[in-house]
Formats: C-alpha cells, structure tokens, sequence
C-alpha cells in the first residue's frame, strides 16, 4: 500500500465476506487558524478501504490477468440488438436486459483494434498509479458496437492507429489496469514490467 | 438504446403552467473558509426573498415542498447533507428531497422542483443547490470527481475526469474543428468572453481581463485544451423558487413561465452506440445525409463528438414551449461551458447551429451581447454571467444559478442585480472602473442548460416572459 500502512485482506465464505485484518487507520485531527490566530475549523484525516463486488463483470477482470480481453453479446433472438457485442463488458443486454453471452475476443483485439481518439495529460487525481503523463486511447473493434477506454502504455497515441492490448500477467491487480494498449509492432522488450502480449 | 418508441418521444404535457417567482445566489468563490454551507444557502434564499419584497421568513411561508441539488456527498464529507440543510433554512416538517445528476445537479433539482408544482402536489416549491469544493486538497478533489465515472472500467486510468472528457475534444477538434488554427481562435475567443462578462458579475470568481493570445499560451492540461479554457472549481449556493399561477403572482406581479426538459446518455462514454441524429424542429434529416462527407467521421452519431443528452432535453423542452429556432425564438442562453469546445458542442446539441457548424455561432458574433463585428447587439448572448468559466462552477448550484442570471434579463433587473456598489463590498469585491450593464434589452425568453460530465445527465429549461408565451407544438 502506498502509505506503507497494513491493510486487512478479504475472502468469501458460503457467499459472505470475512475480514481479516485492520481495513482503517484513523488519525488525529488537527485545527484550522487564520492569521490572526482565529479558529476557522478542523482537518479529518480519513484512510479506509472499501470492499467491491465484481459480481457479473469478475469474468472480465479475472481473465485479463490470464492475457484475455472477454466480451459480451446478445444472444436474444427477439432483441433488435440480437448479436451486438459489447466491450466494455456488459452482463445484461441494454436493450433487451436477457443474460449476454460471454465471448473472447483477444484475437479480435490483437487484429482490428485501433485508436478511435485519445488524449494526453500531466495532471491526474489523487491516487493515480500510473506514470505521468498519462495517455489515454479509446480502442475501437471491428464487429464490436462501443469503443473502450483504455491506457497506451508506449509511444504516442494518434487517431487511426493500429494498437494491440497487453497484459499483467506476471502480477495482476485484477483492474482495468491490468490491460494496457502498445503500438503494432513494438518490441516485447518496450513492455512494462510485468506486462507481457499473452 | 438506439431508437426510440413513440411513447418515448411523447412531448411532456404539464397538467398545469409553472412560473419561476424569484432566485438568488450566494457569493462564489474558489473557497470560502469564513462560512458554513448553510449559511451559502441562507445568503441565497435571503436574496430570492428580497428580490421580491419579502422577509425570508415571508417567503418561506409560502414553500410547501423542497428540493435540494448538491453533486458531491464526498466533498462535504456529510451525507444526507441535504437534512442539515433544510434544519438550517428552518423548513422542517415539509417534505424534502436530495437530488444528485453530476454536473447538472442544478438543473436536475429544478425539473423535480416543476414537476411537483405541475402535477398540483405542491402550489410552491423551493429549489436549492450548492456545493463545497474547497474542504479537500485539489488532486483529492479530482479524485472525489472522477469517482463520477465508472469506478472499475474509467477512475483507477488516471483519477482525472478530464481524461474521460477530453476524449471527446480531441474527436471533435479532429473531425468538426479540422485541427484549425481559427477553430482553436474560436475556442479561445469564448474563454475571453466568459472571464470578461465575469468581471461585471459580483458574485463570479472567474472574472478577468484576458486576450485570446493569453489564452492560447496557458498551460495545456489535455490537448487541445488549455488551462485557460477550462471551467472553475467553485463554492458557492443558489436558488429557485417555482410557484402555480396562482400562487405566483401572489408573490410577485412579474413571475415568469418556467419549463424544462432532461434527457441523459451513457455515463461511460464507451458505452455509446451509433444512431440516427434525433432532429429538433429547426432541422431535417436531409440536412446530414452529407455529414460524413463533409466530416470525415463526423457521421457516426453521437460518436464521442455530440452529447445526445443535451438533443433530447432541448428536444422535449422546444416542443414544450414551441421554440422552432433557438436563435430567432430566443434572447439570451446560458450554456454549460465546462469546457471551450464542450461550448461550441452543445451550441450544435441543442440547435443554434447544426451539427458540424458550432463554431460559427462565435464567429459570427452572434453569442455576444454586442457582436464584435457590426457593433450591434448580438443576435443569441450566450453567458453573460461569465458561465462556468467566468462566474462559478459550484456544482449543485450552477444549474440553478443559470436560470436565475437569464432570469434577471428577463426582469430586466440585470443592472440591479449586478452593479450594486454594496454588493460588492459585502462580497469583498471591488466593482471595476469600466463596469458594465449587461442587460439584453427587451429579454423576453431565455434557455439554460445544465449539464452532467460526459453528457450523462442534461436539463434544458426554458424561461418566457408571460407577454411573450410562445405556443406549444403538437
Ligand atoms: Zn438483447
């Protein structure tokens, strides 16, 4: 953890959470004084962590970890979207909200995936993880219906560009994070550690 | 979804007419550590009540029902903060609502606020909103904001919003804006506008003397976008005071009629899917057969370049109201202008100009109270409050302080309102030497759009002087 603090890990057990560990820190608060003196309020310093349920979508991010980007289609055949594919993952179909059918389309992804925009910036929010600058490319896939959001990990982002999805597979977070986007054609060598193309 | 029932393009038909009776707004400021939310939303309530010659205590008599925007719970640190304030305002027992669409909060608490004066639940009802933004350090705060994306797919790239927006502006600078230098003029030129209305705007913190070359020279925070062509953090309060006919002008002999439409799209913008452009009445469908030639990329609809959610609020409020052409039917706009280009997006979402054509809207001189290039009025004066950039953009608030600004055109109280010297001095501001009444003359109908984010969630609200009620289409 970035404050070097410990903090509590969790497991399920017969479909209930078990806590284990310290999962907040409190500290202190301190007071608030303007210059002469007067006092205008108090700091709350606040450290805890939120236990999330992936639900539907842990297909998704536990597969990301394993080199494979899995999507979801509509198999209804009363839908009007009968054979979208989406990606980002949806569990449910938007429009006819019956159960999608989870597809893998790391092939796909590897062959069609390009830049639809991008953008670049220094400035990030508070517990950012990633290097600065960050680069932001929204990916886009033949046959697939939306355009997901993602990070190019090398080289400069450009609209149209052919890009290929790498993955932490040496360590994963189990986060979006563990799917990043390169340049066709960059060198296994350019990746970030832990990152590999399958 | 990709297409629309009928039933889902019904135009909304009110079972009775609502009126805004009064507004106000509290100072705004980047922070203001020497006061306590409440006592924002005290400082607007106490200005809507004396801008119609009530005590508070007066005005407060007359609210049956109430409805509170804030965005944020986290940048408070206080839920159900919405309680504490309605204690505060000392309206307890009624009943009260928070209400929370991101960046149209404002706007989101009106339409609430209407509905129930509309339906006959309440012949008087209060919209508040506010928010506090100085109470977390700025990267935390981005933090809190990007929290307002999806959490696992958009928040851990990066913990900044503007990421997930500016997507966007890079797709429509490429495809609508050409990568022109005189497109990033225009943009810039709306930057100028903005902070220089704000400086005749006593309670706008964003007000300053700039050139389009300052503008161009700030810091890039996401290309093409520069510091200068981004919107405040703000804190800051406003309200609304939405009232039956009846009622209404009980309170006041000039109350005017109040509509307002919403409309909302993905909240991830990935999740966007390509479709036919929904068309409002100034439009036809053979107008952007040729889009996409004209556009490379520009035809596939709302792609990362259109905000559907502002076509469809403006769609069902013009229907409403019988505005066929915002430019001709309209006197006064306040936009949400987050962001210089998201300006000129929404300029084309909602009609004054069609898509692909929202930069001519500022080169034209139409979006200025006086139009740089004849010296004339301009036809359509967009935020002479100073907008999101110039004035404030206290989330909860904004919406709801648009409504009031073009409000105070139509009242033609504009000058009162803003050039009071006492004002001022309460708000620990001094007046410029060169100020300036903005007042449009003769404002008889004005819009206002509140809008969420990535285009989530967006209100349009329509303001009509009841001499010039336009009629509604059917
Ligand atoms: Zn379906």
């Amino acid at each position: 953890m970035s404050c070097g603090k410990e903090h509590g890990k969790v497991r399920t057990e017969k479909g209930r959470y078990k806590l284990d560990g310290k999962f907040h820190h409190s500290e202190p608060n301190t007071p608030i004084f303007n210059e002469n003196g007067k006092l205008m309020g108090v700091t709350n310093p606040r450290d805890m962590t939120y236990v999330h349920s992936y639900g539907g979508e842990a297909i998704f991010f536990e597969s990301l970890g394993k080199g494979k980007i899995m999507a979801s289609r509509c198999d209804n055949p009363n839908c009007e979207s009968r054979g979208s594919v989406f990606m980002p993952f949806r569990i449910h179909c938007p429009d006819c909200l019956m159960k999608s059918t989870v597809m893998d389309i790391t092939e796909k992804a590897k062959t069609t995936a390009k830049v639809h925009t991008f953008m670049i910036t220094a400035r990030t929010g508070a517990f950012n993880p990633l290097p600065k600058p960050v680069k932001f490319v929204n990916v886009e896939f033949d046959g697939v219906v939306t355009i997901l959001m993602g990070y190019l990990a090398v080289g400069e982002p450009k609209m149209d560009m052919r890009v290929v999805p790498i993955f932490n597979t040496k360590s994963p977070t189990y986060t979006i994070l563990d799917l990043f986007w390169v340049p066709e054609g960059t060198p296994e060598a350019s990746l970030p550690e832990g990152y590999t193309f399958d | 979804m990709i297409t629309f029932s009928e039933k889902q393009l019904k135009i909304p038909k009110m079972t009775r007419p609502v009126y805004l009776v009064t507004g106000g707004m509290s100072k705004f400021g980047r922070a203001i550590p020497e006061k306590r939310t409440e006592e924002l939303c005290i400082d607007a309530l106490t200005e809507a009540a004396e801008l119609i010659d009530h005590t508070p205590a007066q005005l407060k008599k007359y609210i049956h029902t109430c409805y509170y925007g804030h965005f944020a719970d986290h940048f408070g640190d206080q839920l159900l903060g919405e309680a504490v304030i309605h204690d505060r305002l000392g309206l307890d027992p009624l009943g009260n609502i928070g209400i929370k669409t991101g960046g149209a909060t404002g706007g989101s608490t009106l339409w609430e606020a209407y509905k129930t004066v509309a339906s006959g639940y309440s012949d008087c009802t209060l919209a508040m909103g506010w928010e506090r933004m100085d109470e977390v350090p700025t990267d935390e705060g981005n933090h809190l904001i990007s929290c307002a994306a999806d959490k696992d797919w958009e928040t851990p790239l990066g913990h900044m919003y503007t990421g997930y927006y500016a997507v966007m502006a890079q797709k429509y600078w490429k495809v609508f804006g050409k990568e022109e230098a005189s497109f990033r003029k225009a943009m810039a030129e709306i930057a100028v506008k903005n902070r220089g209305y704000g400086r005749m705007n006593p309670h706008a913190h964003g007000g300053k003397k700039i050139t389009v070359e300052d503008v161009l020279n700030s810091p890039t925070v996401a290309h093409p976008l520069r510091a200068l062509d981004c919107c405040l953090m703000s804190v800051g309060a406003a309200c609304g005071i939405l009232a039956d006919e009846k009622t209404a002008y009980e309170m006041t002999d000039n109350p005017l009629k109040i509509d307002i439409g919403a409309g909302s799209h993905t909240l991830r913008v990935a999740d966007r899917r390509k479709m036919e452009i929904p068309l409002l009445p100034n439009e036809t469908k053979e107008q952007y057969a040729d889009l996409g030639d004209r556009f490379p990329g520009g035809d596939r609809y709302p792609g990362f370049t259109g905000f559907l959610a502002a076509r469809m609020a403006s769609y069902y409020a013009y229907n409403m109201t019988g505005i066929h052409d915002p430019t001709e039917d309209l006197d006064l706009v306040e936009l949400h202008d987050a962001f210089t280009i998201s300006d000129i997006q929404t300029y084309e979402d909602i009609g004054i100009r069609p898509y692909g054509e929202g930069r001519t809207y500022v080169e034209s001189g139409d979006c200025f109270r006086t139009n740089p290039h004849t010296g004339e009025p301009g036809k359509l004066p967009a935020n002479l409050s100073g907008g999101l950039i110039g004035n404030m953009h206290a989330v909860g608030a904004t919406g709801i302080m648009q409504v009031v600004e073009v409000a105070h055109h139509l009242w033609n109280r504009w000058g009162e309102m803003h050039g009071n010297e006492e004002k001022w001095k309460r708000f620990g501001r001094e007046r410029p030497a060169d100020w300036k009444d903005l007042q449009v003359k003769g404002a008889k109908r004005g819009l206002a759009i509140s809008h969420a984010g990535v285009g989530s969630h967006v209100t349009c609200t329509i303001l009509q002087h009841p001499d010039h009620i336009l009629e509604r289409r059917d």
